[in-house]
């Protein structure tokens, strides 16, 4: 068996429909990375600049778990590379970690996605003594992901569903105030859709309970070269990729980060239809 | 190629009168030399070249290059060689290609300077060796055009018939360059002259820095700057891209793994920008993002390259300098734009941007607005940028760079209607990597401190050059520093060496 060479994906694994998980070689970033980092991937040649969080990583193997859904065309084209294949390039670790603390009562709201970037966070946040509840909530049941994973590092797990296809029925934030008015909130930490992080943002401040958001603006280098990421955070302007990408959620314009992740939607448009053209087998699938 | 020139040449000489005038490999006198124009530099029309993102300049032609050549006087203590900071023996490269060997003229070039290609293109030669030339007042040696010339004529001919490039072999120290624009390639193109095994760590996915991020293709072709790059590879030297310095990879983790010194080439990749309402709305971009996206990430090329980048009909760029002209100039070439112009708070004469780019940029009819400060950008109701409120200026008493400071005029406000608007008004240096170097000195500009003299920063083994230490500059004071680091690394290693 030969030796996995850096950038290869040694695991692939679709966890729904659109979600896959893989594990990539990058010995590198797999000492380094800290729960809340991220790296910058390209898929190919002339691909765009990538940024996904760093789900888990493996220091001893030299390996760290990216987990992304299909979306725009580079990530349909990053669901297409088999394991054994390399992506062409793979960056980082970027982004401050996440400030781990003993807080007490740390709670995590993570919609979608965000389940999978706050899997080291959560682990973490129980190293350090916390007693962790996790609130991971998603429309449908079979768009939930990582809900075991999260189970076995959290003290106590909520899973809502909108639609009630499995745990409770409801948003993340009913059973987020709950705890909030029981006071059982000492710390909170949120990632997923911004207009969840919002009203995550918005269930806590009354009570004033510190909470971090994870943002995820759009971004091209991710070393604070551009400011394509920039948000601004109790109306100064900042960097998510150098500054962040967690920061206070009381303190952030959501409705601007919102308007700014539309900025591109008719290309990212335009560039997935001419993809899915030459890809009708996928286009089937539900792109 | 020379034969027809030889031909020519010999003529001359026969009608050349005063016999013991000194005369060149090309049979000519001085005053045959005298009577030759400076040649133009050929290049697309503005009418076309707003069309595509193909090179401005078409370069010479072998048979204007070795016309050009002859204008050169070959003075005994040449004064162009003073006003160039990469020291480059511009007369011994100009005699070659009189002599008809390009290959030495380009060795020539190659043994002072690692990016002559580079150089011939974006350097401001009017305000160095061309200044310095001999002939300056009445036209001098187009020196530039000439290094421009031979780079590319030996780039293309290696690129049908690649050289026998012997790889040098290290036996001396390793040292870490990091960045790979243009000082620290000419670094570690010097260090690995010198002996030294030398390693470049590159943030981005390709090495080159402002060259290939900053410098749009119609000015700097990818396929010539890739050639250049790649020699510097070919000589030995270790490019390792996708590495963040400081992040990836930390100065105390290099120190173990045996490197005894360091250059930081970081560049100024920090944008600035204005600080007024509305920055944030949709359609505003730092230069550096919209140049990136375009230049770097291929977005001019969109969707055959995936990265895309939203250009309206009227764009606004605002400042004056090289990469206000560059933003300017890529939007006037990008698919749907009507209006491009360049909003500027001072006059034509204060614009920090070389006068060639200028006087390209209103060729290709970029509309310019001096004494314009922008104050508020207008937004819709979903962030969108609709327009740019600005008050007119007047300039008053000098400041201290010694430029007259613009004044706002009481009740002079407007408005301009724009969909899109690219802040060019500075960059300051990135600094992921030298915050990450524990005691190194950084300054209230956010420049890195170095000795002047040997480049050597409050780190002992640690140098650092270009836009890192001096904020936004140019190419080819990069290149000098890059040179004057390596040099002096070199003998901090040497010192080193003797003392243990």
């Amino acid at each position: 068996m030969t030796e996995p060479k850096p950038n290869e994906i040694v695991f692939k694994k679709r966890l729904s429909e659109n979600t896959l998980r893989i594990e990539v070689v990058a010995p590198l970033i797999a000492k380094k990375a800290q729960p809340g980092q991220f790296v910058i991937i390209r898929v190919h040649s002339r691909g765009e600049r990538i940024p996904l969080t760093i789900a888990d990583a493996d220091a001893e193997r030299g390996v760290i778990t990216l987990i992304y859904q299909e979306v725009g065309k580079s990530t349909y084209a990053l669901g297409e590379l088999e394991k054994g294949e390399f992506l062409h390039d793979v960056v980082g670790p970027l982004g401050h970690a996440t400030p781990i603390e003993k807080y007490g009562n740390a709670i995590i709201v993570a919609g979608g996605l965000g389940t999978a970037e706050m899997y080291p966070i959560a682990r973490a946040l129980r190293a350090a003594g916390n007693h962790v509840i996790t609130i991971v909530g998603a429309r449908r049941k079979d768009l939930l992901v990582m809900v075991e994973e999260m189970e076995s590092v959290s003290d106590e797990i909520i899973v809502t569903t909108d639609d009630g296809s499995f745990g409770r029925k409801g948003v993340v934030t009913v059973p987020l105030k709950e705890l909030v008015e029981e006071g059982r909130a000492d710390f909170v930490i949120t990632c997923g859709p911004t207009i969840m992080m919002k009203f995550v943002a918005e269930a806590t401040r009354e009570a004033g309970v510190p909470t971090l958001a994870s943002l995820n603006p759009i971004m091209v280098d991710g070393t604070g070269m551009c400011g394509a990421c920039r948000v601004s955070i109790g109306g100064k302007t900042r960097f998510a990729c150098v500054d962040g990408p967690d920061f206070n959620a009381h303190e952030v314009d959501f409705e601007e980060l919102m308007m700014r992740q539309k900025t591109f939607c008719d290309f990212e448009r335009k560039s997935l239809d001419l993809w899915l053209e030459e890809h009708p087998e996928r286009a089937q699938s539900g792109g | 190629m020379t034969e027809e020139h030889k031909g020519k040449t010999a003529e001359n000489t026969e009608t050349s009168e005063k016999k013991k005038e000194k005369v060149g490999p090309d049979g000519l006198t001085k005053r045959d030399r005298l009577k030759i124009k400076r040649h133009a530099m050929p290049e697309q029309a503005p009418e076309e070249r707003i069309t595509n993102f193909l090179s401005v300049v078409h370069g010479y032609t072998l048979e204007m290059a070795y016309e050009e050549a002859q204008r050169c006087l070959d003075c005994p203590r040449p004064k162009c060689i003073d006003g160039c900071p990469a020291e480059v023996d511009i007369p011994a490269f100009i005699m070659e290609i009189l002599k008809g060997d390009l290959e030495e003229s380009y060795r020539i070039l190659k043994a002072d300077n690692a990016l002559p290609a580079v150089c011939g293109r974006v350097c401001p030669q009017e305000e160095q060796c061309e200044l310095t030339c001999l002939l300056a007042k009445k036209g001098p040696v187009a020196i530039g055009r000439l290094e421009q010339f031979v780079a590319e004529y030996m780039l293309d001919k290696y690129e049908k018939e690649p050289p026998k490039v012997e790889k040098i072999i290290p036996t001396k120290e390793k040292v870490a360059v990091i960045g790979a624009g243009p000082a620290g390639i000419t670094a570690a193109a010097d260090l690995v002259k010198m002996g030294y095994e030398v390693t470049i760590f590159e943030a981005l996915h390709k090495p080159g820095g402002v060259l290939n991020y900053g410098i749009p293709p119609f000015r700097m072709p990818r396929r010539i700057l890739d050639a250049e790059l790649g020699s510097i590879e070919q000589m030995g030297v270790d490019v390792r891209c996708n590495m963040v310095f400081g992040k990836t990879i930390t100065h105390e983790e290099l120190l173990e793994d045996g490197y005894k010194a360091f250059f930081l080439g970081t560049g100024a990749g920090l944008p600035t920008f204005m600080g007024i309402p509305g920055e944030n709305a949709n359609g505003v971009y730092s230069a550096n993002e919209y140049l990136t996206r375009v230049n770097l990430m291929e977005a001019w090329d969109f969707p055959n390259a995936d990265t895309p980048v939203f250009v309206g009909k009227n764009v606004v760029t605002t400042g004056a300098g090289n990469t206000a002209m560059d933003s300017a100039r890529v939007s006037r070439r990008m698919p749907g734009v009507e209006k491009s112009y360049i909003v500027y708070r001072r006059t034509r004469n204060e614009a920090p941007a070389r006068n060639e780019e200028i006087e390209h940029a209103e060729q290709e009819g970029i509309i310019f607005k001096y004494l314009t400060q922008p104050i508020e950008i207008l937004r819709d109701d979903k962030n969108w940028i609709t327009g740019m409120r600005c008050i007119k200026m007047e300039l008053g008493e000098p400041d201290d760079s010694g430029r007259r400071r613009p004044v706002p005029i009481p009740d002079s406000e407007f408005e301009i209607e724009c969909d899109t608007l690219l802040v060019a008004i500075g960059q300051r240096p990135n600094p992921i990597a030298m915050r990450s170097i524990p005691g190194l000195e950084i300054s209230k500009w956010g420049t890195i401190v170095v000795d002047d003299e040997t480049m050597m920063t409050s780190v002992p083994g640690v140098f650092a050059g270009g836009d890192a230490v001096v904020g936004a500059s140019t190419v080819i004071l990069a290149v000098g520093h890059g040179k004057q680091a390596a040099r002096a690394v070199d003998a901090y290693l040497a010192e080193q060496r003797g003392g243990s």
